[in-house]
């Protein structure tokens, strides 16, 4: 599939395309509304990695998943799962350290899960969570259920072993996996160029019978429509495919990272290519919205986003007794 | 009772717990079509098919990233690794995932999943086919530890792994396999956690596990014949350790060897050593004594006996240790 193919009519009607607008607008309100916290002392543990930039690949693929579907994320992954339904003050309550939180407060940011939306881990370990999302295909395929097991990750995982030993073996199997690599341009500080001798890598996966596709991630309609032909390629039984959304970090690794390794010009490009503004613009001049109805979704946002963190801060921490629990499910 | 082989008794384990769970499957390389490196699952793919008998390509980490991804998804996998020596190929998958995911996510996520591997020497396999890993699993709070040395444990304590809700390593022994032992014809669990004393004595306890079990009593057999009342305690289980078992026989012995296949330095018998220390610091007429592999990798050929612990080693510590 070429660019330009996935980029044709995705076909939503007029209520999707303005609810996928809002999935945006609250992953970046819940996002920056987080790293605010976090600069202020709010958050329990020291590592936080924003998906700011990077809206449009997680609403759009998500959108294209259905409710059977499991999936992994990365470090970067609360955006997909704000998507996927999660609720916010959950979400800063995990941030935070709180009981109440999505993992009790034992996760922290790169953990938030839920396994009732299909969320099998938020992995911190770059690349390893495309294994387990190899295992949740294995297992709906063993089980006959027609869903398909989605793989979040960065290009910065994209040279990890585990990557070709699962596409492989999900070729080999015909597996319903999708292998989703939110190109965001930089593992860290180190440019993708830098890192990879071929940036095809959509071809890659092509090479291991896993069916490839590029796709703008700053255009979510794109995203949609790539993400739609892929899973559905997957859940039909066809095997696995692999998806390269090419996105833009917008803030730095973590936080507080001001990315001296990357010029203000280069990042100046790319936010002008900012998936909200992009995708907003055009619902207005396609005269599905208007300019005020959006601005009404992102005070909407805004609102929702600091009460749910004004919630979430004043939960209690977790009872020092729950440093032993939930290591093991059964006792011996 | 019918006596039969360790890796006959680990199959029927396997057999009997995939017949009567359709989740139950097994994945690893030459599992299926070859049957296994060392036979334990011969013959079970004509039984259950390639669906749940499942040959995988030579890629560990991912192989056990998958029987983690479907465990969290309601399966029960039970992984191989054809040898003990593999694991550090997959350690990111057995000690920074499986052990960890469900404390990270609070207590969401169950893997019930067993890692069946085998280990240590006897077959002159060198360097890389004959190590004692089972330290770098014990090291990882999560996971449970399973290493039997009868083909009764084997069988038993297999049948509880694969029932447990939790990822269990369970280690075989390859110099084990052929050995004969009496095993029930009824279907019977042992529980995981729990030591036995392979056999009971009054002098000195010899603390061990996995094949270094017959060393243990051949020693004690040599010792009971100078007089010296050995009791041997197989733990079966590493991780958890069944404390209670061997520091009642402490506290009744006064004295304690320990005796392990694997490499002396921060391996298990330090950590055996410390926690009987700790427990029985005021019954102990000496310091615990380790008889451990040599530190150095494991020769092939005939050097590879000089390597491990030997019964002459345990009768010359157990006579010391008496006072003879």
């Amino acid at each position: 599939m070429t660019q330009k193919d996935a980029t044709q009519s995705a076909g939503l009607s007029e209520p999707e395309r303005v609810e996928l607008l809002r999935t945006m607008i609250r992953i970046r309100e819940f996002e920056d509304m987080v790293g605010e916290s976090y600069l202020r002392g709010h958050t329990a543990g020291s590592m936080l990695h924003l998906s700011v930039g990077e809206e449009a690949v997680a609403a759009g693929i998500v959108k294209a998943m259905a409710p059977e579907d499991v999936f992994t994320t990365h470090h970067r992954g609360h955006g997909v799962f704000l998507a996927r339904g999660a609720d916010p003050m959950r979400m800063f309550a995990e941030v935070f350290g709180k009981s109440v939180g999505y993992c009790k407060g034992k996760g922290g940011s790169m953990h938030i899960a839920d396994i009732q939306l299909g969320h099998m881990g938020a992995n911190a370990i770059v690349g390893a969570n495309i294994p387990i999302s190899l295992g949740g295909g294995f297992s709906l395929k063993y089980r006959d259920v027609p869903g398909v097991s989605v793989a979040f990750f960065g290009d910065g995982a994209i040279n990890q072993g585990v990557l070709y030993e699962s596409m492989n073996m999900a070729a080999l199997w015909k597996l319903p996996v999708v292998f989703a690599v939110v190109n965001n341009q930089y593992g860290m500080g180190t440019r993708v160029d830098q890192a990879s001798a071929s940036l095809a890598f959509a071809e890659r996966a092509e090479t291991f019978g896993v069916k490839g596709a590029e796709v703008d991630g700053m255009d979510v309609e794109a995203v949609y429509g790539a993400a739609d032909a892929l899973l559905r390629y997957s859940r039909e039984g066809n095997g696995p495919s692999l998806l390269v959304a090419n996105a833009y970090r917008f803030y730095g690794h973590g936080r507080k990272d001001p990315s001296p390794y990357r010029t203000k010009e280069e990042e100046a490009k790319w936010k002008a290519r900012d998936p909200i503004a992009l995708f907003r613009d055009r619902l207005v001049t396609e005269g599905v919205i208007t300019a005020e109805r959006s601005e009404r979704i992102g005070a909407e946002a805004v609102t929702e986003m600091e009460e749910a963190a004004a919630v979430a801060v004043t939960q209690a921490d977790p009872a020092p007794e729950e440093l032993y629990t939930d290591v093991f499910a059964e006792e011996l | 009772m019918r006596e039969i082989a360790y890796r006959e008794a680990l199959r029927e384990a396997i057999y009997e717990e995939m017949e009567q769970d359709e989740n139950v499957f097994v994945i690893g390389e030459e599992v299926g079509r070859y049957g296994g490196a060392y036979a334990v699952t011969r013959g079970l793919i004509k039984e259950f098919g390639a669906r749940r008998l499942v040959d995988a390509p030579i890629s560990e980490a991912s192989t056990v990233g998958l029987g983690i991804g479907a465990a969290i998804t309601g399966l029960r996998p039970i992984v191989e690794l054809m040898y003990v020596d593999f694991v550090p190929l997959a350690m990111d998958q057995i000690a920074t995932q499986m052990p960890k995911l469900r404390y990270m996510t609070g207590g969401q996520l169950k893997i019930p999943m067993v890692l069946r591997t085998q280990g240590g020497t006897g077959r002159s396999a060198g360097a890389q086919h004959s190590q004692s890993l089972e330290a770098y699993c014990v090291h990882t709070p999560g996971l449970r530890v399973v290493m039997p040395a009868t083909p009764a444990d084997a069988k038993g304590l297999l049948k509880s792994a694969i029932r447990s809700d939790d990822p269990v390593v369970f280690i075989e022994h390859k110099a084990l396999y052929a050995r004969k032992g009496a095993v029930p014809e009824e279907t019977c669990t042992i529980p995981l956690g729990k030591a036995r004393i392979s056999r009971s004595g009054s002098d000195v306890t010899i603390v061990t596990y996995s094949r270094m079990v017959l060393i243990a009593e051949e020693a004690a057999g040599a010792l009971e014949a100078e007089g010296i009342s050995a009791e041997v305690i197989d733990l079966r289980t590493l991780s958890p350790m069944d404390m209670d078992a061997v520091s009642a026989s402490v506290g009744k012995t006064k004295r304690a060897i320990v005796v392990t296949e694997a490499h002396k330095t921060a391996g298990m018998s330090a950590e055996i050593a410390a926690r009987i220390t700790e427990s029985n610091w005021t019954d102990l007429t000496a310091p615990v004594v380790r008889i451990a592999a040599k530190d150095v990798p494991v020769p092939a050929t005939h050097l590879e006996k000089l390597s491990i612990p030997s019964v002459d080693e345990i009768v010359d510590a157990a006579k010391t240790l008496c006072g003879e």
